[in-house]
């Protein structure tokens, strides 16, 4: 069996075994066994790719199964660098993920799996359609997870979330049919599809719809507003998985299927989608400014840095790019770390408006120096992840020669400073202004458990900041065949 | 001199037959005693004749072109077959109940008999056959759909069905005249080779058409389908809604390919409007119905416009995927009846709001509901996500990138109100009248079962798609 198959196969397995689970005790040890587990096959992974010699750009521990040879479907399977830190970045939160799920029953773990085969299975995927097969699984436990344990409007949300989502894969599935056909009906495994080149005129409008689609997911202005519903109303490991991962399948799927597949209509229409994604990254960091939920803040802070996911994608020259996935990486993190904590404040203090909390430095030290540390990352603190990847964004981006692209590349490099705005404002408001409430003084700080999750996180942020190298190297290699292709 | 070998052809027809005559014999001179086993032989034989099915290698040609069966119309009987099965199954507890009791032969002989006629319908090679297996097939459905005649909606449902079916095959009759008026002919082969584009045809065509879409509802011919679905027993309705259209379907195949292949510049454009406002209207009118039964009337008028995107080719991937999508389409609806008359059953209600916090009450049930539910809207794993795949790439292949997005924003409008059944099921609280667990016989049980490993396990066997693939290609060669 090959390696990567075990991503999908262990929590379909961890599925299977919550069948028969009666206590709590036996719930959490499925679901902890299981996510070290995956922790652990992801930190091999990582392990054997970086020993294992191999040219620029080619995929590793490829399999390839024939599913429906009429259509050419096949089950492929194959890594480079690029989604093998997205595995590994989505292990690591999977792993955090269930410590913050601490007390929740069982159905919602069976859902949380089944979100988990549709990640992992969509970064390992080489074939089209099973790219797709597994995004659509990723979406749909999202409407149970969000309508059944989340908070608030949460029936309201569930349903925006779920038919953007769904209305953003309508465009895929367009796009995906568009690129077998017209490409010859000859394959549908995308290294090979990316060796045969698509029509032109195909390509101007396969390209669009299929960013458009991947784009939905990953927030892209005007398709963003079921972000900040949805992160609100989720219960707080969904929120980590869904802003930490799931944002993530949009910009993989962008750079893998629109972008690598149909680079000449992407140097030419790039610069309509650099526009919208120039507005969700300084109008999500806006947005962020004037809120007075912690989720809603942080929904609409992931706007604007996936936002600048996009935006440094489309700038198509390999700093920038490296940089892209370095701030999946660091947003990844660093979401999962907020949502997690807001999570931990949420559940003492029973709300998320910051107008009713204050000094909470003194009542729980833990969770506050965690949420500065998440908060200090965010606005890109150097040492930490934030600072490397936005750093990279900006500076590749600036190399580009076209005037439009530095001007714009100048007014996303604002939304720094509005970042820094809204962190520093929560932060000061919540965790260290007088204390509000008196009820707050009786609350314990983080259990051992949420300790786990947070420590897990920051330790992912702290190496990713101090020791960006490995990363970015794997990142590099992967894009080289691109690179040439522009000859840039 | 008769051909005596003819009648092997006849295999499948014969073995309904006689599993037909049998019961019939049993429900006359059956004592009330021994009509506690009816329900059991009925099933029992109807099962034999099902996997029987399965090994029937009936090809050829008989009575000089007038019945046509190949290894196609073998595996779509045999399709039509499961699904009554699972019908009788599921129809028994609702039989059971003591004002039916009585009757409860004639719901089983009559079913069968409607087969055969689509039996026939399916292997016409005539046009003259083809009407009678129409017939064959409506006019005994009214009297099912009736079939709880003291009460006023079933009875209202028969009266309407009768007259919608009188009334389209009316139309139908019509334009056979005009065909054979036009062409001298009403054998599908001699049509097929010697069809001329002239008005007359096509009016004969077009009226033809009518009189079948008015089986399958299609818009503008649905109107009769809310009222009917609605008023008549769920097992009927389940059978309507499964059998009775996708028989229709597959005539709709073979007539447009055998017969009219000639004239695809007339349907092909007729069929992309149809499809469009079919989706459209069907999704659109789902939206805000509060009955289970008429919601899913609507959203089978929607399946009804996709199974007609993959009509629409004209190929042999075109085919391939229309009858895999019915093939789907068969398990996910009737899970979604059993689970509706057993609940019926219990309370005698079929509004959505009886399905709050069903999940809590009954969580098996709610599983069934769920993975049907999500098979009917495409959603992976389940097997529905890849029948509407097919479709969808059964039409691109033509180029129709516009239409496939049209269906595909058809699609998540039809997620929404499938996600109305979920949020009943899940995110719901049970009324207090609802609170208690309740079951249902081991018939509907098994039928559920094999409906569900139906939905979790054929999107993943490829060989299922491959071997329909086969014999669609067959047919094109």
């Amino acid at each position: 069996m090959n390696i990567l198959s075990s991503f999908v196969i262990i929590p379909f397995v961890m599925l299977l075994a919550l069948f028969f689970c009666k206590g709590m005790k036996s719930i959490r040890t499925v679901m902890v066994g299981g996510a070290s587990l995956l922790l652990i096959m992801a930190c091999v992974v990582t392990g054997l790719f970086l020993t294992n010699d191999h040219p620029a750009g080619e995929m590793l521990f490829v399999a390839d199964t024939v599913w429906y040879a009429s259509l050419h479907i096949h089950y492929t399977v194959g890594v480079d660098g690029i989604s093998v830190l997205m595995i590994l970045l989505s292990a690591i939160i999977v792993f955090t993920g269930v410590f913050s799920s601490w007390h929740m029953p069982r159905e919602y773990f069976m859902w949380y799996c089944m979100l988990a085969i549709g990640v992992f299975g969509f970064f390992i995927s080489l074939d089209l359609f099973t790219m797709f097969l597994f995004y659509e699984v990723a979406l749909i436990p999202m409407y149970l997870l969000i309508g059944v344990w989340g908070t608030g409007p949460k029936e309201y949300s569930a349903m925006k979330l779920t038919l953007m989502l769904m209305g953003g894969s309508a465009f895929l599935l367009t796009g995906i049919l568009g690129i077998y056909f017209t490409s010859g009906q000859s394959t549908m495994n995308l290294p090979e599809l990316a060796g045969i080149p698509i029509p032109l005129m195909h390509q101007y409008w396969i390209f669009p719809v299929t960013f458009l689609g991947f784009g939905v997911l990953g927030a892209l202005f005007p398709f963003h507003t079921w972000s900040p519903d949805g992160h609100a109303s989720a219960p707080t490991a969904v929120s980590m998985l869904h802003a930490g991962v799931l944002m993530k399948l949009g910009g993989y799927g962008c750079f893998r299927v629109a972008i690598c597949l149909m680079p000449e209509a992407a140097q030419e229409l790039s610069w309509i989608f650099l526009i919208l994604t120039g507005i969700s990254v300084v109008y999500g960091a806006f947005s962020a400014v004037v809120q007075t939920d912690l989720k809603y803040i942080n929904a609409y802070s992931s706007v604007s840095h996936c936002g600048l996911v996009l935006f440094a994608i489309l700038m198509l020259n390999r700093t920038a790019m490296t940089g892209a996935v370095l701030q999946m990486l660091s947003h990844g993190l660093m979401t999962a770390l907020f949502f997690a904590l807001i999570g931990l404040i949420y559940g003492r203090t029973h709300t998320r408006d910051i107008r009713e909390m204050g000094g909470l430095m003194r009542v729980m030290p833990f969770a506050a120096v965690c949420y500065v540390i998440a908060g200090l990352a965010s606005l890109g603190l150097p040492g930490l992840s934030g600072f490397v990847a936005e750093m990279t964004i900006f500076v590749g981006s600036f190399r580009h020669p076209d005037l439009f692209h530095r001007v714009w590349t100048f007014v996303a490099t604002c939304s720094i400073v509005i970042t820094a705005v809204y962190i520093l404002r929560t932060i000061g408001k919540i965790l260290y202004g007088p204390l509000v409430n008196e009820h707050h003084l009786s609350l314990t700080d983080a259990a051992w458990y949420e300790k786990v999750s947070a420590v897990c996180l920051i330790a992912c942020i702290v190496l990713l900041g101090v020791w960006p190298s490995a990363a970015s190297q794997m990142i590099m290699n992967s894009l080289q065949p691109l690179i040439e292709l522009w000859k840039l | 001199m008769i051909d005596y070998s003819n009648f092997m052809i006849l295999q499948q027809e014969a073995g309904l037959m006689l599993v037909f005559l049998i019961l019939l014999v049993y429900d006359i001179f059956g004592t009330e005693a021994s009509m506690r086993w009816f329900r059991l032989i009925a099933c029992g034989l109807f099962g034999i004749h099902t996997i029987g099915g399965f090994f029937s290698g009936a090809a050829g040609v008989a009575f000089g072109g007038m019945f046509i069966s190949s290894t196609m119309t073998v595996f779509m009987k045999n399709l039509l077959n499961v699904a009554t099965l699972l019908v009788l199954m599921q129809a028994g507890e609702w039989l059971r109940t003591p004002k039916l009791r009585i009757r409860e032969g004639e719901f089983y002989i009559i079913t069968l008999a409607t087969l055969l006629g689509m039996y026939l319908m399916i292997s016409a090679g005539n046009f003259m056959l083809l009407y009678i297996g129409i017939e064959i097939a409506s006019l005994p459905v009214a009297f099912l759909a009736a079939y709880n005649k003291y009460e006023e909606h079933p009875a209202e449902a028969g009266a309407k069905y009768i007259l919608m079916t009188a009334l389209s095959s009316g139309i139908m009759m019509f334009g056979l005249s005009y065909l054979y008026g036009a062409m001298g002919t009403m054998y599908f082969d001699d049509l097929g080779q010697q069809l001329m584009i002239d008005p007359m045809t096509i009016l004969g065509f077009v009226f033809f058409f009518a009189g079948l879409a008015f089986k399958i509802s299609i818009v503008p011919f649905h109107l009769w389908t809310a009222d009917v679905y609605e008023g008549a027993p769920t097992p009927v309705t389940a059978y309507l809604s499964v059998v009775s259209k996708g028989a229709a379907c597959f005539v709709l195949l073979f007539t447009l390919y055998h017969v009219f292949g000639a004239m695809e510049q007339v349907w092909y454009p007729m069929l992309w409007g149809l499809s469009v406002i079919t989706i459209m209207i069907g999704n659109l009118f789902a939206l805000r119905q509060k009955d289970m039964k008429r919601f899913f009337t609507f959203s089978s008028i929607s399946q009804a416009g996709y199974i007609l995107l993959g009509v629409m080719p004209g190929t042999a991937q075109g085919m391939t995927a229309t009858v895999y999508f019915i093939l789907i389409y068969l398990f996910s609806n009737l899970a979604v009846f059993g689970v509706i008359t057993a609940l019926e059953n219990r309370t005698q209600r079929t509004d959505i709001a009886a399905y709050n916090g069903l999940y809590k009450t009954n969580p098996v049930w709610a599983f069934v509901m769920m993975i049907a539910v999500f098979s009917l809207a495409g959603i992976p794993p389940f097997a529905g996500f890849f029948s509407k795949f097919f479709i969808f790439a059964s039409i691109a292949e033509r180029g129709e990138y516009l239409l496939v997005f049209i269906a595909l924003i058809n699609t998540v409008v039809s997620l929404y109100y499938y996600l109305l059944i979920i949020k009943a099921m899940f995110i719901r609280e049970p009324d207090e009248s609802l609170r208690e667990a309740w079951s249902t016989d081991q018939y509907n049980k098994t039928s559920l079962l094999i409906c569900g490993i139906g939905i979790l396990v054929i999107g993943f066997l490829s060989g299922i798609y491959e071997h329909i693939g086969s014999l669609s290609a067959g047919l094109f060669t």
